[in-house]
């Protein structure tokens, strides 16, 4: 995972609430069995017309939005189907943080483990975004994770909430199951403790699903 | 000590280890996997050089992509079968308990779960899948998780977590003949909103579910996902202690007294916090029909398509605009009369026997609708039995609906049965997003009565007039 420190980039604005997994990547892009590659699918029914041919009205086809990799919106953004890979096609195109007045919960957790910094902040702060987002190719927003602030492009700071050990993962680029693996001792004494606890407790054997 | 939910309950009994940030490592007891989600979990695992800790709380299924006709073919679709390839290889190499696809017991992953005694009550379920809360049905906390969460379970048996709220939705009153656990949970979704359950696990009590079988329960649970929470459960009782007796992985004779004898201890302790408690009386409940693209965009039969002028909130104002126009309705219009292209009858929302029998009913001694095209698709293959058995199938062929082998099927757009753009559908799924059913498809969310009802008709109608 890459560590996500200071970010200056791009920022652009999609003036919706309910954005959902479908619309961030339709299911029937989702056969693939890979990770990577996801990112010219992202948004697709908005991104494409019927021929495939880059609908110039969409936001993230115009400069300098193309080039964004933070992205201003509006409430339950990642609501719908749990499907990963609509972290996995924002973060192929580029995009590692989105902020928003809320997020649904799946989509929100599935963003830090792909490094993917969501933020939540109130829609007034949101709608000040979206206007230093209409300045153009200058006009960078800088997230400093470490001090937990935005700073817009006239300087101003805005601060913002994110939980301590997933910040922490975030800026070291470690994965969830490195951190997991310490607690190995405790797992096992948990799995000793039900054996003599709940005997009865049934475990799945194949044979029994392939006779 | 202290009263407690059965959410705080399951939870409890589960925390491994309660980290600083008051993330907990929870244990998980059941993880079942499908095609779709797991590719990239094996292939980190195989990267990591991680093995699978548990393959005996695994179960793999296949269920998304595939087909529900000509089965001993080969897949057509060069992706699907990739991805059913790939777990197939996948589960060999890391030993996973898998059911092939020429197996009874095939069929979708929620409704295998409960139909094999592999979810049981107070354990903690998870499925890379939004729809696990539907064996929150049987007592268990139970919730969809990410790839690479799943990669994380395999690899540790475990997940971290924050604990949920507790949002207590109590269902009371007499159900009017026609009313299903599925018009039930569309209007308890209509009331709080897709964001409505955000932060919270629901339990869902009252006289309604403690008189429901477990299909309705499950039904109920597997759209509390749509009303934004993060997992649906049932209190477990004496409905769901029949249910499992007997089941493949159910444990047996002494060991299931021993463990019904624990599961009664599951249930929320008199007194115990809710953070939030929502009521609703179902008295006069009528048939609901979701006309948009939300799930909570939900109307009794009887009702008229809402006019979105009257929205104040703009961007809201704007979103339902859209609806209209994409599902190709006016404001005002009635809903009931609307003329459809399709019906589907499944999905891990209303694929059970009992919801087949329903539409068998409906549908006995008629005819489909010429322009029609009507699916029946069964959520697993022994369900198809089971119908077979009754001879449903048989009321369902000669009505000219398709009976169809067990899989997602028509729920989402990922296996050959598909809409064309622009057609509109009945259907018993959980989810009317757009495109959800096929490019510019138009799904309206419904019970299977309404379903059936709607196939013979031709259009979106009463089933209450039919019965
Ligand atoms: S039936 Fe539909 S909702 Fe259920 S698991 Fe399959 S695709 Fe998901």
């Amino acid at each position: 995972m890459e560590k996500f420190d200071i970010l200056s980039a791009i920022a652009a604005p999609l003036l919706e609430a309910n954005i959902d997994t479908d619309k961030i990547i339709p299911a029937r892009f989702l056969k693939t069995i890979q990770r990577s590659g996801l990112g010219k699918f992202a948004f697709y029914a908005q991104r494409y017309d019927e021929n495939g041919n880059e609908n110039k009205d969409f936001i993230l086809n115009r400069e300098p939005y193309r080039h964004a990799q933070i992205l201003i919106t509006y409430e339950n953004f990642g609501c719908g189907s749990s499907r990963e890979h609509a972290p996995w096609a924002l973060l192929d195109m580029g995009i590692r943080c989105v902020i928003a007045p809320s997020f649904a919960d799946i989509f929100f957790n599935n963003s830090f483990k792909n490094g993917i910094l969501p933020i939540v902040l109130p829609r007034a702060i949101c709608d000040q975004l979206v206007e230093d987002c209409k300045l153009g190719a200058n006009a960078r927003i800088t997230i400093d994770l470490k001090k937990q602030q935005i700073i817009r492009p006239n300087g101003e700071t805005i601060d913002f909430d994110v939980d301590p050990l997933r910040k922490q993962l975030l800026l070291d680029g470690m994965d969830d199951i490195a951190q997991t693996l310490q607690y190995v001792k405790e797992i096992d004494q948990f799995e000793e403790k039900r054996k003599e606890n709940q005997p009865w407790f049934p475990s799945i054997q194949s044979k029994e699903l392939n006779p | 000590m202290k009263a407690r939910t059965l959410f705080d309950k399951l939870w409890d009994s589960h925390v491994v280890e309660k980290l600083p940030n008051g993330t907990s490592v929870l244990y998980i007891d059941r993880h079942l996997v499908h095609e779709v989600t797991s590719p990239q979990a094996f292939e980190g695992l195989r990267m990591s050089h991680r093995r699978l800790r548990h393959p005996e709380a695994t179960l793999a299924v296949i269920d998304h992509n595939v087909p529900t006709t000509d089965r001993d073919q080969p897949i057509a679709e060069e992706q699907s079968r990739q991805q059913i390839e790939a777990l197939q290889r996948n589960v060999k190499e890391f030993d996973v308990p898998f059911i092939p696809l020429l197996s009874d017991k095939q069929g979708i992953v929620h409704v295998v779960g409960p139909e094999q005694g592999v979810s049981l009550p107070g354990m903690t379920i998870v499925c890379g899948d939004s729809h696990t809360s539907t064996h929150g049905a049987l007592g268990a906390l139970a919730f969809g998780i990410g790839t690479s969460e799943v990669e994380h379970v395999m690899a540790t048996q475990t997940l971290l977590q924050k604990p949920a709220k507790n949002l207590k939705i109590e269902i009371e009153g007499t159900p009017k003949v026609g009313i299903t656990a599925k018009d039930i949970i569309l209007a308890v979704i209509g009331k709080i909103g897709t964001a409505g359950g955000t932060g919270h696990v629901i339990e869902f009590t009252g006289s309604v579910v403690r008189n429901m079988d477990m299909a309705g329960r499950m039904t109920l649970c597997n759209m509390a996902i749509e009303a934004g929470a993060r997992a649906g459960l049932v209190a477990p009782d004496e409905i769901t202690f029949e249910y499992i007796k007997g089941r493949p992985f159910a444990p047996k004779a002494k060991d299931f007294e021993q463990a019904v004898a624990y599961w009664r201890t599951l249930a929320t302790d008199e007194g115990a916090h809710y953070d939030r408690v929502v009521q609703i009386n179902i008295n006069d409940l009528e048939p609901m029909i979701t006309w948009g693209n939300s799930p909570e965009d939900v109307i009794p039969i009887t009702g008229k398509v809402p006019d979105p002028a009257e929205i104040a909130d703009e961007s809201q104002r704007k979103r339902k605009q859209r609806m209209l126009e994409y599902m190709g309705l006016k404001p005002g219009q009635p809903i009931k009369g609307v003329k459809i292209d399709a019906i589907f009858i499944g999905s891990c929302t209303n694929s059970r026997i009992e919801d087949l029998r329903i539409a068998a009913q409906i549908a006995k001694g008629r005819k489909v609708a010429d322009h029609v095209w009507a699916l029946v698709v069964p959520g697993s293959g022994l369900i198809k039995k089971q119908a077979e058995a009754e001879g449903l199938d048989k009321i369902f062929k000669e009505a000219g609906f398709e009976w169809r082998e067990a899989g997602c099927s028509m729920c989402l757009a990922m296996n050959p049965d598909r809409l064309q753009p622009g057609q509109r559908c009945a259907s018993t799924s959980n989810r009317n997003f757009e495109g959800r059913q096929g490019p510019d498809s138009r799904t309206h969310l419904v019970s299977p009565a309404m379903a059936a009802a709607a196939a013979i008709k031709g259009e979106l109608t009463d089933v209450r007039e039919m019965m």
